[in-house]
């Protein structure tokens, strides 16, 4: 079993009468990939601040590899790359020079950090533009060079805040990848910070969701989307050329709703954007194309859905709007 | 190939682990130096270093007529005569100590915040007070060593176009006054630490170092004067009344950092003042007119000194414990 290598324990952040992040506790695995999502203020930021000592929590307590953030924050930054969300570099320096910077504030000699230095430039593909002073790197270079800045104290874990902002898409690609090959090679934890659904459910193993400083739930995509959508785990897709006469849209779901009515299994229907959504509690799809074909209403389109991160993102939001 | 092995070169130590302290500090030697804002300090300093050497040399001969007990200290009279068109070596350097301080020390904290340079530099593994340290400690190397260069030049030339040598005195004396003028921009600098610390904006601290500048350089003495004349006692008033509001509007005016600082150079570079307070007849009468030895001269600034290095840690500590427990957040 992997060790639990980051431990938030009832962790609160209070800014007056204002509640950041409330009674958190968070567990990350040693080696994994853990996507922490969630909307503009939500207190990401925070988190990841109090696990680097940058901020002291108003109550309880953060333990990175088994030491406590708040108390000896120093030991924990030896062995946590943290790229912070708008990094900045000394802009009168080149590339090479501040992350030669950065290596020798970690206790590199300069030769070795000038060699790892030059080594990253190649990984994150600056080479050719790290003779050239930061002032005059596009926002994309920067957050390369923030990557590079970050791996170069050799780090077990890897704290990215916001990190794929003002990447192009197959930049964003490559550096998915990237942080990819660098967990599974190296055994590197990586905490990746997102509002991004697809760019986490591309490469994390794990997420939680992260609304208005509470963790509403975390675990693997299955995991989450059985959870949640255990009322109908299915969704089909239906889409009919000439519904019947005298339907319109909403009335024409009905007409669908009644249609198929007698399925087992059969739950809403909707229309959403010309498509119909019928939920079901099993798949169901190959009776509602037979149904559809026998009433003549010109199938053009079925599809089953799977869930994703998109789908259980929204669901929470959905609930939370019901609360409220 | 070749370029890597220059780029190597231009490392400093770098087949050694050194302290990331002097990591830092060494970059920030290297920022100052590098600095338009440097060179234009030094330009300005330059200037007047040279303007005050050119007053003082064509003014020596009238001071050494006019002296009497002071003869023996000609050297020293370079650093302190004017003719009244241009004000003294000293008085230019107590007038622009707070300006390299400020100048030096302002943007210490602010900017890195604002360039977000910050949260990545303390996400290392450092302490958090190596910064500030760091950044106090190079401005001032670099102040120390530009003011003794400017005070041993101006020696030199003093020496060359005069053909007087110094005495080990008056060189000791001089040392004395670069060491003082050191420590007073220390203090500017370190208060401009602090509103770097307190203010986001480094346009902001600036402001905010100026006002305090020209707060303690114009308004306080009318503050003080204001109150003087309020308190003022009424002329049927016993000596003793009188002596001690004298006593009391003059702890007053001379508490600010400037007037320890031109009360400390005056009586180092002006080896027959003999006290700082006011003087009783008793006191006067049988004093024998003279010189002061460097020893009574240092023990004399004693209190001067230490108010300024009071007021020198006091900035210190207050943006120390400021920033230690600050959030350090990205821009
Ligand atoms: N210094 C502060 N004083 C008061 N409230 C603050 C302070 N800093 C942050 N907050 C609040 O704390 C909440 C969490 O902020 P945080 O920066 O952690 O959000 P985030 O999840 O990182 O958002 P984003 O996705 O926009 O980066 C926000 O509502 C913010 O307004
Ligand atoms: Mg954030």
């Amino acid at each position: 079993m992997a060790e639990n290598i980051i431990e938030l324990r009832d962790l609160t952040k209070k800014y007056g009468s204002f509640t950041a992040v409330d009674q958190l506790n968070l567990t990350i695995r040693e080696g994994e990939i853990f996507g922490l999502l969630g909307p503009n203020g939500a207190g990401k930021t925070t988190t990841i601040l109090m696990m680097l000592g940058l901020t002291d929590p108003t109550s309880g307590s953060v333990r990175v590899c088994g030491i406590d953030s708040t108390s000896s924050p120093t030991e924990v930054k030896k062995k946590v790359g943290y790229l912070p969300e708008n990094v900045g570099f000394y802009e009168d320096m080149t590339g090479l020079q501040n992350l030669v910077f950065t290596g020798r504030l970690n206790a590199v000699t300069g030769n070795e950090a000038m060699e790892k230095a030059e080594e990253l430039l190649e990984k994150v593909g600056l080479t050719e533009h790290s003779g050239k002073k930061t002032l005059k790197y596009s926002r994309g270079m920067l957050q390369r060079l923030g990557l590079a800045d970050v791996l170069i104290k050799n780090p077990e874990i890897i704290i990215l805040d916001e990190p794929t902002l003002g990447i192009d898409p197959a930049g964003v690609r490559e550096f998915l990848d990237l942080i990819v090959r660098l967990s599974r090679e190296q055994g590197i934890t990586v905490l990746f910070c997102s509002h991004h659904l697809h760019q986490v459910q591309q490469v994390c193993d794990r997420v939680g969701i992260f609304v208005e400083g509470r963790l509403l739930a975390s675990g693997d995509i299955q995991t989450l989307s059985e959870n949640l959508f255990s009322g109908s785990p299915y969704t089909v897709e239906v889409g009919l050329r000439n519904p019947p006469q005298g339907y319109h849209d909403q009335n024409s779901a009905r007409w669908l709703r009644d249609l198929l009515g007698n399925i087992e299994g059969v739950g809403k229907v909707s229309l959403n954007y010309g498509k119909y959504i019928v939920e079901c509690r099993r798949d169901v799809a190959e009776e509602i194309a037979a149904r559809v074909v026998e009433a003549g209403a010109g199938l053009n389109y079925l599809n089953k859905k799977e869930y994703g991160l998109d789908d259980i993102y929204h669901r929470y939001f959905e609930g939370r709007g019901n609360n409220e | 190939m070749t370029a890597t092995v220059k780029k190597r070169k231009k490392l400093w130590k770098a087949d050694e682990v050194v302290h990331p302290f002097r990591v830092i500090v060494h970059k920030e030697i290297s920022d100052q130096v590098n600095s338009w804002r440097f060179i234009i300090l030094l330009f300005i300093i330059g200037l007047t270093c040279f303007g005050s050497m050119y007053t003082a040399l064509t003014n020596i001969g009238s001071a050494v007529q006019a002296n009497d007990q002071e003869g023996n200290f000609l050297f020293l009279k370079l650093y302190t005569i004017s003719d009244g068109t241009l004000p003294s070596f000293f008085v230019f350097i107590s007038f622009l100590g707070p300006l390299l301080g400020i100048s030096l020390g302002f943007d210490t904290v602010n900017s890195e915040q604002t360039k977000g340079t910050l949260s990545r530099l303390m996400s290392q593994p450092i302490h958090r007070d190596y910064l500030i340290n760091a950044k106090f400690v190079s401005a001032l190397t670099v102040i120390s060593v530009l003011f003794f260069a400017l005070g041993f030049l101006f020696m030199g030339l003093g020496i060359i176009i005069t053909g007087l040598p110094p005495t080990p005195e008056e060189f000791w004396r001089v040392v004395f006054f670069i060491l003082v003028s050191i420590l007073y921009v220390a203090f500017w600098l370190n208060l401009a630490i602090l509103f770097s610390v307190i203010f986001r904006q480094p346009a902001t601290s600036a402001l905010a170092c100026i006002a305090v500048w020209l707060f303690l350089t114009v308004f306080y003495n009318l503050i003080v004067n204001l109150i003087a004349k309020a308190i003022a006692p009424s002329a049927m008033a016993s000596t003793h009344q009188v002596f001690r509001y004298q006593e009391i509007i003059m702890t007053l005016m001379k508490i600010l950092p400037g007037e320890l600082y031109s009360d400390a150079t005056t009586t180092i570079l002006m080896p027959s003042v003999r006290s700082l307070g006011p003087l009783t007849m008793e006191q006067i009468v049988g004093a024998v007119p003279g010189p002061l030895p460097l020893g009574q001269s240092l023990l004399l600034v004693w209190p001067q000194l230490t108010g300024l290095i009071a007021a020198t840690v006091f900035c210190f500590v207050l943006s120390y414990v400021t920033f230690m427990r600050r959030e350090i957040r990205s821009r």
